[in-house]
C-alpha cells in the first residue's frame, strides 16, 4: 500500500466517489425516517422510478429542465397518493407494519414503472462534465466532483431546514410519535406529503447522478440496498450522518476489495460494508451521528 | 353453537393443558391431518410437486422466523440466508457421512444452523429494531459470499450448483430424479408435522414465555430476571434451525440443486412477508401466510390464461408486481394482525352462532 500512494489515493478517491452515490440514497432513508419513524425500504425503487420517469421524458422530447420539473411533479404526485393510500390508514401502527406496506409499495413502483417505460437500459446524459482531471498524478472523474458538490449542496440545505425553521420542527415531533404530533395540533398528513415529497426530489436527484455514470437501469434499486449499512454507521437520523457513513462505507470497500479481496476469494465487496457496520455496531450502536436511545420501563 | 363448550369436560390436568382444549378444534386438526395425509391419492403430479410441496416448506421456514419476529421481537432479514446454510450443511453431511439416515442429516443441518444463527444474532445484546435487521443483512450477504466462494461447500463440484445425493427411505427414493412427488410431499410432511408440534409446545414452554416478555418489554423482563442474551439467543438458534431445515428441504425435495441463487434476498422478504400477512406471534399464521404468499403469484400468472388473455411475459411479470406489492399494502391496512386474526374472529362469531348478542 504504501508503494504506491498515487493508486491507494486514486482507490480511496474513486470509493468516496461511490459512496457520495450511497449518501444520497441514504439521504432519502433518513429523510423519512427521521420525520415520521418510517424505514422506507421504497426508497430504492424511487431512485429507479425517478430516472425511469427523468429519462423517459426526455426521450420523447421534452427539455430536460421541463423534464426535470415534470418528474418532481410526478414524485409529489405520488407522495400524496402514497400518503393518502396507505400511510393515512397506517397512523400509529407498528414500525414493521410500516415497513412492510414500503416493501409493498416498492413492488408496485416497480412494476409500475417498467410496465409505462420498459425495462431496457437507457442511457442519461443531461450535460453532467464526464471529463477527468489530473491533480499531480491522481486521476478524478469531473462527474463524481459535480455529485460531491450537489451532494454537499443538498445536505446543506435539508440540515438547515430541519434545524430552524417551523417545518422542520413539526416534522421532528412527528417522528417521535404520531399520537402525540397529532394532539398538539400538527398536520400529519401534510408534514408525510412534505417529506415524502422531498425524498421523492432527493431520490430524483440520486436517480440523476446514477443514472448519468451507470444508465438508467434496474440495479441502481438493487445498489441500494448498500445504502442500508450506510445508514447504520451513520446513524438513521442524522443527515450529515448519512454523508460520512456513506463516504466510510464507499472508500473502505473500495480498498478493502483492492487490497484484501484476493486473499478472500474475491467480491468481498458484496458483504464488506454490512460486516464493517455489524462490528462498528458493537462499539456504537446508535451509529456515528445517531440519537442515543434512552429507554426506560 | 357450532363452538360451543360448554358441556366440554376437563376432568384430567392432562385434559386441561392440552395444546387445543376444545373439541372443536381437535375435530378440526384431525380433519386437516387426514386430508393432507390423502392429498397424493387426489392430487395431480403438479399440485404436489409445485404448489403442496414449496408450501409445506415454506411454512416451516415461516414458523422459523416467526418464532423470532413474533415471539421474540426481533427483526431479521436474513431468513434466506439461513436457508441456505441449511441447505449446504445438509448436502455436506450427506455426502460426508452417506450411511446417515436423510433426516438426520437434515437435522443435523439445522442444528448446525442454529449455531450460525447464534453467531448472527450475538449483536441483537447491543442493538435491537431495524438497527438489528440490517445486521441481520450481513449474514444474508456474507453467507451466500461464503458458499459461493468456497468450493469446500459444494465439494469441489466444477459448476458449484451441486445435485443432492439421491436417498431412499423404506425403499423409496425420496430426493434425486427418481423420487415420486408423493414421497417427497409425505416426507416433507412428516417435518411439517413434527416441527410444528414441536413448536406449538415450545411457545408455552418456559423459554417461549422469555421470549414473549423479551418482546412485550425487554428491559421489564430484564428486572424480573429474564436474561436477555440467552432468551434472544435461543430464539435465534431455533429461528435459524427451523430456517435450516426448510432450506435443506428446498433443496433436497423441491429444487433438487444446491444453489445460492434460491436464497437471496428475496426469499427473506418471502419470508418476512408470510409472517406478517400470516400474523405476527401465531404458528397457524405462518401456515396461512406460507399458504397465501405461495400461491398468490401462482395464481396471478396463471390467471389470465383461464380467461384467454394473451399477455407477453415481461408485462405479466410487472402486473404481478404491483398486484402482489398492491395486495400486501392491502392486507397490512385492513388487517395488519395479519390472516391468524381473521381466523380468530371467525372462531369468536362461530362461538356465538346463531344468537350474536
Amino acid at each position: 500500500m504504501a508503494d504506491a500512494p498515487e493508486f491507494l489515493a486514486e482507490v480511496v478517491i474513486a470509493g468516496l466517489m461511490s459512496g457520495v452515490m450511497y449518501s444520497l440514497v441514504a439521504l432519502g432513508f433518513v429523510l423519512i425516517y427521521k420525520a415520521s419513524g418510517i424505514f422506507n425500504y421504497a426508497q430504492g425503487i424511487m431512485v429507479l422510478f425517478a430516472a425511469l420517469n427523468f429519462v423517459g421524458l426526455i426521450d420523447s422530447g421534452l427539455h430536460p429542465i421541463l423534464a426535470f420539473v415534470a418528474t418532481l411533479a410526478i414524485m409529489i404526485a405520488l407522495s400524496m397518493a402514497i400518503e393518502r393510500l396507505v400511510l393515512r390508514r397506517l397512523v400509529n401502527q407498528q414500525q414493521i407494519i410500516l415497513f412492510m406496506a414500503t416493501i409493498g409499495i416498492s413492488f408496485f413502483l416497480e412494476g409500475f414503472g417498467e410496465i409505462i417505460w420498459g425495462g431496457n437500459v437507457r442511457p442519461l446524459d443531461v450535460g453532467i462534465p464526464s471529463d477527468v482531471i489530473f491533480l499531480d498524478d491522481i486521476l478524478i472523474q469531473e462527474a463524481d466532483l459535480f455529485a460531491g458538490v450537489t451532494a454537499a449542496f443538498l445536505v446543506t440545505v435539508l440540515a438547515l431546514l430541519f434545524r430552524y425553521t417551523a417545518v422542520g420542527r413539526a416534522l421532528r415531533a412527528v417522528a417521535d410519535d404520531h399520537q402525540a404530533a397529532l394532539s398538539i395540533g400538527i398536520p400529519l398528513n401534510h408534514i408525510w406529503i412534505i417529506v415524502w415529497a422531498v425524498a421523492g426530489f432527493v431520490a430524483l436527484v440520486a436517480g440523476i447522478m446514477w443514472g448519468s455514470k451507470l444508465g438508467v437501469q434496474f440495479s441502481i434499486s438493487i445498489v441500494a440496498l448498500k445504502a442500508l449499512p450506510v445508514l447504520i454507521l451513520g446513524g438513521f437520523t442524522s443527515i450529515p450522518g448519512a454523508i460520512i457513513g456513506g463516504l466510510i462505507v464507499g472508500a473502505g470497500e473500495k480498498v478493502a476489495e483492492v487490497y484484501w479481496g484476493g486473499l478472500f476469494g474475491g467480491a468481498i465487496e458484496e458483504w464488506f460494508a454490512y460486516i464493517l457496520a455489524l462490528f462498528f455496531l458493537f462499539f456504537r450502536p446508535q451509529g456515528l451521528f445517531g440519537d442515543k436511545i434512552i429507554e426506560r420501563v | 353453537m357450532l363452538y360451543r363448550e360448554a358441556g366440554d369436560f376437563k376432568i384430567t390436568y392432562a385434559a386441561d393443558q392440552a395444546l387445543l382444549p376444545v373439541r372443536q378444534d381437535r375435530a378440526l386438526l384431525y380433519l386437516i391431518a387426514a386430508a393432507a395425509l390423502a392429498l397424493p391419492l387426489v392430487a395431480g403430479d403438479y399440485a404436489l410437486g409445485s404448489l403442496a410441496i414449496p408450501v409445506l416448506i415454506m411454512s416451516v421456514a415461516a414458523i422459523g422466523l416467526n418464532l423470532l419476529l413474533g415471539y421474540c421481537g426481533q427483526i431479521s432479514l436474513g431468513s434466506g440466508a439461513f436457508m441456505a446454510s441449511g441447505a449446504y450443511m445438509a448436502y455436506k453431511f450427506a455426502t460426508a457421512m452417506p450411511w446417515l439416515p436423510l433426516p438426520v442429516s437434515i437435522l443435523l443441518a439445522g442444528a448446525a444452523t442454529a449455531a450460525i444463527g447464534i453467531v448472527f444474532g450475538l449483536p441483537s445484546l447491543r442493538i435491537k429494531g431495524f438497527y438489528l435487521a440490517v445486521a441481520t443483512l450481513a449474514a444474508q450477504f456474507f453467507l451466500l459470499w461464503l458458499f459461493t466462494h468456497v468450493p469446500w461447500f459444494v465439494n469441489y463440484s466444477i459448476s458449484g450448483v451441486p445435485t443432492p445425493p439421491p436417498a431412499t427411505i423404506l425403499g423409496v427414493y425420496i430426493t434425486g430424479a427418481e423420487a415420486p412427488n408423493w414421497a417427497k410431499y409425505l416426507f416433507c410432511l412428516g417435518f411439517v408435522a413434527f416441527l410444528t408440534w414441536i413448536a406449538y409446545n415450545l411457545v408455552r414452554t418456559r423459554i417461549g414465555r422469555t421470549w414473549m416478555a423479551i418482546r412485550d418489554m425487554d428491559i421489564a423482563a430484564e428486572l424480573i430476571g429474564i436474561r436477555p442474551l440467552w432468551t434472544k439467543l435461543s430464539a435465534f438458534a431455533f429461528s435459524a434451525f427451523y430456517c435450516g431445515v426448510a432450506g435443506a428441504l428446498w433443496s433436497f425435495c423441491y429444487i433438487n440443486s444446491v444453489e445460492p441463487t434460491a436464497f437471496d434476498i428475496n426469499r427473506s422478504f418471502q419470508v418476512l412477508f408470510m409472517v406478517i400477512v400470516g400474523g405476527l406471534g401465531s404458528i397457524l399464521g405462518s401456515f396461512l401466510g406460507a399458504i397465501f404468499i405461495t400461491l398468490f403469484p401462482i395464481l396471478l400468472n396463471s390467471a389470465p390464461a383461464w380467461f384467454g388473455f394473451e399477455v407477453p411475459g415481461n408485462i405479466i411479470t410487472n402486473i404481478e408486481f404491483m398486484i402482489f406489492g398492491a395486495v400486501i399494502v392491502f392486507v397490512l391496512i385492513v388487517e395488519p394482525n395479519g390472516m391468524a386474526r381473521i381466523w380468530m374472529i371467525a372462531r369468536e362469531k362461530l362461538r356465538l352462532w346463531p344468537f350474536p348478542h
